[in-house]
């Protein structure tokens, strides 16, 4: 697949991201936005896996540590087939498989439980020992939030995977600069996060995290990294797509209206009603 | 004399066992396998045990990781630290998901001892059976413990296993059969009920002697799964005798004694007196005094079964 068709996809992702929320009144946009570009990366060219047969054991893992992502995570399952497109009119809502946090239980595609910050992480090194363990040979892929990282968990497991040098293991930070309260800088400074995960033993790569270019380049450089877990920073853009929402730390939790809605999606080129 | 076993050494000797059968056991640890005796399962299979370091919210994280991928992990560490610090990541990572996940924990209780109410947990049980999914285990002795462990194995689904520091004496031999979700009558009785969990076991079985001496017939009842709780048991115990004392080594609030009082009373209201701490933290001391001081005594429950 190449870069055209992954950025055509991207914009079809974004705009069902918007028309979910839209549907639902609730849910969390701006990060969600921020992170399309590495989900469609993953989902629709790096990982091996089958929609038709979303618990097979050799699978790539994905764990959506930052788990208010779901509109994302929801929207790119639904993209690559794992359940019909129509589900996303029912996220968050009564009887809905799509609940407002990530559940493995109900979710075809959906491979850990998530949604309380700081446990996707660890979840996903049991993942990459489980492989070491039986000498397969899938790969483990994490996305954790820039704020979540203020979690005392998420050290406790980066030490555990450099420790332990699971190679199969690579972490995305979505590294946009902003959570609920506000900058990052400014609510628990977490910089510099690069050297900190380096002196957790990690090996490290910053990027652009809305680049396909620069998203594949790092995942080839972290397949190639052996005796250690990678961590790519990907300096993204929250709420990216949709200028009225971009950099705003207001939209990290917030639905947006119908009127909101529509000028969001004809911003990425689509039609709310379509 | 009595054989001392504490329920830790029987634990190691299990999981050493069930590794030799099933090779998807794998056993995780933070710092303390050589008091929980997970030590015995590193030495004998090391490529299947890990060691996280000191991060127990980590410990269970990764518990949960291993699970997703077919493993059975078991992940011990004290009971204080596995059930409180770690509590909300066995909530939301493994009860939630309902993933297969065995925390065995120690030093439950007073008899930790000489360590003090830091170490002592007595409300492991009452969070432990608050969260939906979770299976509740306490053994009584080291026969017991045995049971569980290869039970638990067997079981899919999260199970928390409550065992103990100190030497507690086997009550049990090898006809002895446990079951999940099942309580078993040790002893005969139409007067009074006591049913007991854990190291109140043996305590309880010494006081029914003792009542039968003053011509009351104390029906005993081993109690060594909390959630699910056998209700049948704990109904018949209601309407065929006088009332029904709980003993646990743990806090009166939401234990065992919270687990039988709300069987009561919803299904055959009768007098039910907890025996377990009242409502406080323990302190230093030799464990089995400390049992006496907190009235976790043979002579408190033979007290309270005279007041029934």
């Amino acid at each position: 697949m190449d870069k055209m068709e992954l950025e055509k996809i991207a914009k079809k992702i974004r705009i069902n991201i918007i028309k979910m929320l839209e549907k639902s009144q609730s849910g969390h946009p701006g990060g969600s936005l921020s992170a399309v570009e590495i989900l469609t990366a993953l989902y629709f060219k790096e990982m091996r896996i089958d929609p038709n047969n979303p618990k097979w054991e050799d699978r790539d893992r994905f764990v959506l540590s930052k788990g208010h992502g779901t509109p994302v995570l929801y929207a790119t399952l639904a993209e690559r087939g794992f359940f019909p497109k129509e589900e996303l009119n029912s996220f968050r809502k009564i009887n809905s498989i799509l609940q407002g946090h990530p559940d493995m239980k109900n979710i075809p595609g959906v491979d850990m439980t998530t949604g309380s910050l700081g446990q996707g992480l660890s979840a996903a090194n049991g993942m990459a020992l489980a492989g070491k363990l039986d000498n397969k040979d899938y790969r483990v892929y994490v996305l954790i939030g820039d704020g979540e990282s203020q979690e005392g968990m998420i050290w406790e497991a980066a030490m555990l995977a450099a420790h332990y040098k699971l190679d199969n293991l690579t972490a995305f930070l979505d590294h946009n600069g902003l959570q609920i309260d506000g900058k990052t800088q400014d609510v628990m400074n977490i910089e510099p996060i690069d050297e900190k995960f380096k002196a957790f033993g990690w090996h490290v790569i910053k990027i652009n995290g809305h680049s396909f270019d620069e998203i594949f380049s790092a995942i080839d450089e972290a397949k190639r990294t052996k005796g250690k877990p990678t961590m790519i920073i990907a300096n993204t853009v929250k709420g990216k797509g949709v200028s009225f929402m971009e950099n705003q730390a207001s939209w990290h939790g917030k639905a947006p209206s119908h009127e909101e809605a529509a000028k969001a999606i004809a911003e990425l080129g689509g039609e709310l009603d379509d | 004399m009595t054989k001392m076993v504490a329920t830790r050494d029987a634990y190691g000797e299990a999981l050493k066992e069930l590794g030799e059968i099933n090779d998807k056991i794998v056993v995780l640890d933070a710092d303390l396998s050589g008091s929980t005796k997970t030590s015995v399962f590193q030495k004998a299979f090391p490529n299947r045990f890990f060691n996280v370091g000191i991060a127990e919210q980590n410990l269970i994280g990764t518990a949960a990781g291993l699970a997703t991928a077919g493993k059975i992990p078991f992940a011990s560490s004290f009971a204080v630290f596995a059930t409180g610090r770690a509590f909300e990541i066995i909530r939301n990572s493994v009860c939630y998901p309902k993933l297969n996940v065995k925390i065995a924990a120690t030093h439950a209780g007073l008899t930790v001892g000489e360590d003090g109410a830091s170490h002592q947990a007595l409300e492991d049980i009452s969070v432990m059976r608050s969260l939906p999914n979770m299976v509740v285990l306490c053994p009584a002795d080291a026969v017991e413990t045995k049971q569980c462990i290869f039970k638990a194995a067997e079981y899919y689904g999260p199970v928390y296993i409550r065992l103990g520091r100190a030497k507690v004496p086997v009550i049990f031999d090898e006809n002895y059969k446990f079951e999940i979700g099942k309580g078993v009558q040790l002893r005969e009785g139409k007067d009074v009920t006591i049913i007991a969990t854990g190291v109140m076991v043996d305590r309880a079985l010494k006081a029914a002697e003792k009542l039968e001496e003053e011509g009351i017939s104390a029906r005993v009842i081993n109690m060594s799964t909390i959630k699910p709780i056998d209700k049948d048991i704990i109904i018949k115990a209601a309407k065929e005798t006088r009332g029904i004392i709980t003993a646990e080594e743990h806090s009166i609030i939401g234990g065992l004694g919270s687990a039988v009082a709300e069987v009561v009373a919803e299904y055959c209201p009768t007098k039910v007196i907890r025996i377990g701490t009242m409502d406080t933290f323990g302190e230093s001391g030799d464990g089995f005094e400390l049992l006496d001081k907190y009235g976790l005594s043979v002579e408190n429950i033979v007290n309270k079964a005279r007041q029934l």
